[in-house]
Order: C-alpha cells, then sequence, then structure tokens
C-alpha cells in the first residue's frame, strides 16, 4: 500500500489561448474515492490526462506515480472486442508484467469479483455494456494500482450493473487504492469521499459532498409556477429556487437541499454574479 | 384517450421473447420514466410504440387506433444518438427536419446566435437542444426520449427538462428511457422492465418512499432495482 498522495496542484492547461482548466488542485489519498463532476467541455477529460501525463500542464505540478502503479479505464471499457474475456485480462497483465501465478491469482479472483466467470470465453465484442465495464475495471485493477483512474465508469450502465461496479471500485479503495473517477452525474458525485465540481475548466465546488450542501447558504424552496428569478429550475413536475434570504413570507415551501441543487446554485451565481459567461 | 397503449404486448424474436405480456400507457400531459438493465426488453417496447417492429402478441395503439403511418407525424423522437447531421449547421438540420413534416422553422430561442455553426462544432449540451428542437418542431403529442440528458452539465440539464416539462404542460405525453436517478426523479411516474416483462411501476415516492433524500435515496433505488430484476 503507498502512503503518497497523488493529484494536482496549482494546475492550469490551456489550448493556443483555450482555457481547459484554470488552478485546479486535487488531493487524492490511498483509500479515498474523488468524483470529478461536470458536463461535456468542463474539463473532466483534460484533468485526467494531465493527471495521467498524456497532457503536459501549462502551470503547476501533478504528482502521479509510475505508469505501472495506474490503472485507467478509459470511457467506453477500452476492451478489445476481438479478444475474449479472459484473453482481454490476459493481455492487460502481461502489459504490466503480471505473469505466471500472479497472474492467475489476479485473474481467479477479478472473474469471481465481477461475476465474469461463466463469460470468460465470451468475445469481449458480445458482451453487454455493464459486463464491458466491469471487464474494463477488471483489466485496470489486474496488477492492483494504487492510483485508479475511471472516466465516466456508469455511463449507459443500468443500476444493477452501476452498483456492481461501485463496490467493486469500493474494494479497490479499501485495499489502499487511491481512486479518481469523473462523472456526469450528481447522485453518482455524491457517493464520492469527496467530489470536485468543474464548469468551464474552473472549479466551481470542491469538498465533501454533505459539506457543499450545508454550505449552500441561502435557501432552497420548492414551487409550482415558474418563479420571476434567474435563480431557479425544474425538479420534475415543479420548480425550485434560491434565495440568499428564507421564504417565509412568499408562501414558498422550503426543501431540504441535495447535492444536485447545491452544484445548480453555484453554476447559476457564477453565471449572474460573475457577469456573462458564454453559454 | 391513451396517446400511447400497449396492452398484454409480446415480442419473439425466434426462441427469444424479447417483450412478454406487457402493459404500458401515457396520458397526456404526463412524464413516463421507462427503466430497465440491458436487454430487458425497453427497447424491442419503444420499437414497438413507434410503429417500426409489430407485435407477435398483444395491441399497440397510438392516439387511440391502431398504428398508421399518419401516426408517425404526431409522434417526437430523439434517439441516444441524437439522429442529427453533423457535417449540416444547426439551422439545415432544423430545414430538414421543418420540411420533412411540412411545419415552419422553429423559433431558435438561445440556439440562435448558434443556428450557422455544423452540429459536430456544437457542445454536447447545444447538440441537444437542437435534436430537441427538430423533434418538437412539428409540435408531436407523444415525445419518446432515449436518456435525454446525458452527458450535460446541471444547467444545459435544467434548460432540457424545462422544454420536456413544457411539452408535457402544453398537452403531450412524454415517455423517457433512462438509467439515472437525477432523470428518474424528473418523472411523474416510473414503469421498470426485467426479463421482458414489467416488475414495477408507480411514483418514486411509492418505491422508496418520500422521507429519504441524496445518496441513501439513489442507493435504496438501486437496491430496489436489483431485488426485482435480478432474477
Amino acid at each position: 500500500m503507498n502512503e503518497t498522495n497523488w493529484g494536482l496542484e496549482n494546475v492550469s492547461v490551456f489550448f493556443g489561448d483555450t482555457r481547459a482548466l484554470q488552478d485546479v488542485s486535487l488531493t487524492l489519498e490511498p483509500g479515498s474515492i474523488v468524483g470529478v463532476a461536470g458536463g461535456d467541455g468542463s474539463g473532466k477529460t483534460t484533468l485526467l490526462r494531465t493527471l495521467l501525463g498524456l497532457l503536459p500542464p501549462s502551470s503547476g505540478v501533478v504528482n502521479r506515480p509510475d505508469g505501472d502503479e495506474v490503472g485507467y479505464l478509459p470511457t467506453g471499457s477500452g476492451i478489445y472486442p476481438d479478444l475474449t474475456v479472459e484473453e482481454n485480462l490476459k493481455f492487460a497483465a502481461g502489459a504490466y508484467g503480471v505473469r505466471g501465478d500472479d497472474y492467475r491469482s489476479a485473474r481467479d479472483e477479478l472473474l469471481t469479483r465481477t461475476g465474469l466467470e461463466d463469460a470468460r470465453d465470451r468475445l469481449g465484442g458480445n458482451l453487454s455494456g455493464g459486463m464491458r465495464q466491469k471487464l474494463g475495471l477488471a483489466m485496470a485493477l489486474v496488477h492492483r494500482p494504487g492510483l485508479l483512474v475511471l472516466d465516466e465508469p456508469s455511463t449507459g450502465v443500468d443500476p444493477v450493473s452501476r452498483s456492481e461496479l461501485w463496490r467493486l471500485v469500493s474494494d479497490a479503495a479499501r485495499d489502499g487504492a487511491s481512486v479518481v473517477m469523473t462523472t456526469t452525474y450528481l447522485d453518482e458525485a455524491g457517493r464520492c469521499d469527496a467530489v470536485c465540481v468543474l464548469d468551464e475548466g474552473v472549479v466551481l465546488l470542491q469538498g465533501p459532498p454533505k459539506e457543499l450542501v450545508a454550505d449552500i447558504g441561502g435557501s432552497v424552496g420548492e414551487t409550482t409556477r415558474r418563479p420571476d428569478t434567474p435563480y431557479a429550475w425544474r425538479r420534475g413536475a415543479s420548480w425550485r429556487m434560491w434565495s440568499p434570504d428564507d421564504f417565509k413570507s412568499s408562501g414558498v415551501r422550503s426543501v431540504v437541499p441535495d447535492l444536485q441543487d447545491a452544484v445548480i446554485v453555484a453554476a447559476l451565481r457564477r453565471r449572474h454574479e460573475s457577469g456573462g459567461v458564454a453559454a | 384517450m391513451m396517446l400511447a397503449d400497449a396492452g398484454g404486448v409480446s415480442k419473439k424474436f425466434g426462441d427469444v421473447t424479447a417483450v412478454d405480456g406487457v402493459d404500458l400507457s401515457v396520458a397526456r400531459r404526463e412524464v413516463v420514466g421507462l427503466l430497465g438493465a440491458n436487454g430487458a426488453g425497453k427497447t424491442t417496447l419503444m420499437k414497438m410504440l413507434l410503429g417500426l417492429i409489430s407485435p407477435t402478441a398483444g395491441h399497440v395503439q397510438l392516439f387511440g387506433e391502431t398504428i398508421t403511418p399518419n401516426a408517425r407525424k404526431r409522434i417526437g423522437y430523439v434517439p441516444q444518438g441524437l439522429g442529427l447531421y453533423e457535417d449540416l449547421t444547426v439551422a439545415e438540420n432544423l430545414q430538414f427536419v421543418a420540411r420533412a413534416f411540412g411545419v415552419d422553422f422553429p423559433q431558435l430561442g438561445d440556439l440562435e446566435a448558434r443556428k450557422d455553426v455544423l452540429v459536430r462544432e456544437l457542445s454536447l449540451g447545444l447538440r441537444r437542444r437542437t435534436a430537441f428542437l427538430g423533434a418538437m418542431s412539428h409540435r408531436p403529442e407523444l415525445l419518446i426520449l432515449d436518456e435525454p440528458t446525458s452527458g450535460v452539465d446541471v444547467i444545459a440539464r435544467s434548460a432540457l427538462w424545462d422544454t420536456i416539462r413544457a411539452a408535457a404542460e402544453s398537452g403531450a405525453g412524454v415517455l423517457v428511457s433512462t438509467h439515472h436517478m437525477e432523470e428518474v426523479d424528473q418523472c411523474d411516474r416510473l414503469v421498470v422492465m426485467a426479463g421482458g416483462r414489467v416488475v414495477l411501476s408507480g411514483t418514486m415516492g411509492e418505491i422508496v418512499g418520500d422521507s429519504v433524500s441524496g445518496t441513501e435515496r439513489t442507493e435504496l433505488f438501486e437496491r430496489r432495482f436489483a431485488e426485482l430484476t435480478v432474477a
């Protein structure tokens, strides 16, 4: 088990004049899962690529272990469709120099834990989305990496496979790995020990999910009609709204906010208070 | 009248029963979430509702009658891949759709400034917006959406749901296929499929209770989902 904290210190990445990441710091501790959340174009993948050493930062420091101490699950799982489940695993193990008894014990353990034993001879291309992601994760774990990097592991994965993936990732963290994963879904980010929400390359919110919700500031309320404020968003058939004050006199019902509300409030405030941010 | 109504509908492909005696309806002004693992039968069911494949047994009706080619004009469909022409601009994509349906070019709203941009150069959020505008330009009475807000940031997601909700409030019925809690939470009621059957239907409150929130709610939902869908 490593006792090193990997991560980024004040990292900025520019592509020409375009800012992809600005002044992002992220600490990855052994045993903990950090979620990097944001939409398309927020800088999530740039962050992972910088952390993996695939992209040099324009400024700042990247603390990263040697390549063979990193396990990486790319988007879309990165498995080989023309190889069987077992061949995929063996190929990944070979790339990291895991051979012989070490390989066989890692293989048997991972096939059991992913529930893929019965599928060991199936071609990667014939697996369901959830099974592909589990195989991709097994390939990322086969050399017992100290740093596990997962790019949108649960996109397109059904809730059952998603909870199985979470169990595997939690087990890896419990065994001492530092885990960082990207997600576009805040209900998923809410399950991480800490979350870093990116918006157009800058950190919108960062910290343990419960703290981010507790520190929302002001009040979140719910109404059935579109409120006359820019700080309003949809939640099912109702509207939610934020106000720096409470709603006592306005007839708006106060609700207990969640991480989704906290992120929307921060994003709306950034747009309306910093003045003129491109959509 | 139900906008979409499947009664005891089944579909077999050879020996494989993809959909097995399913009842599903979508009424005006409601947003129905359709959930299920890969292979649960969601896509086959949606294809039958779209009139693309015929059921082996049971009936499917749209707008109160057996599916006719005319019914297609009253449906708006946004597939997961969005179905846009990447090498055409936003305006050209929408013009193409408007002509196909014989309707006026839609109001672009916040896409106005990007109307001459090629679709492949747009952010995913704006591509999704363009696909929505195209699918809704003929004012469909039934909207069928596959993971409609996947991959976009919270503000874009909120704007897309605002559009979906506005369509429902003006009388459309909406069927949304999804895997994610944030979308599930936007639906009025849910239909969960497993092994070709409906294993659960009801509101989110009925399924996990109204008292839990946040991560606990997600985990409870996943547990409930797993109990019902793993054979």
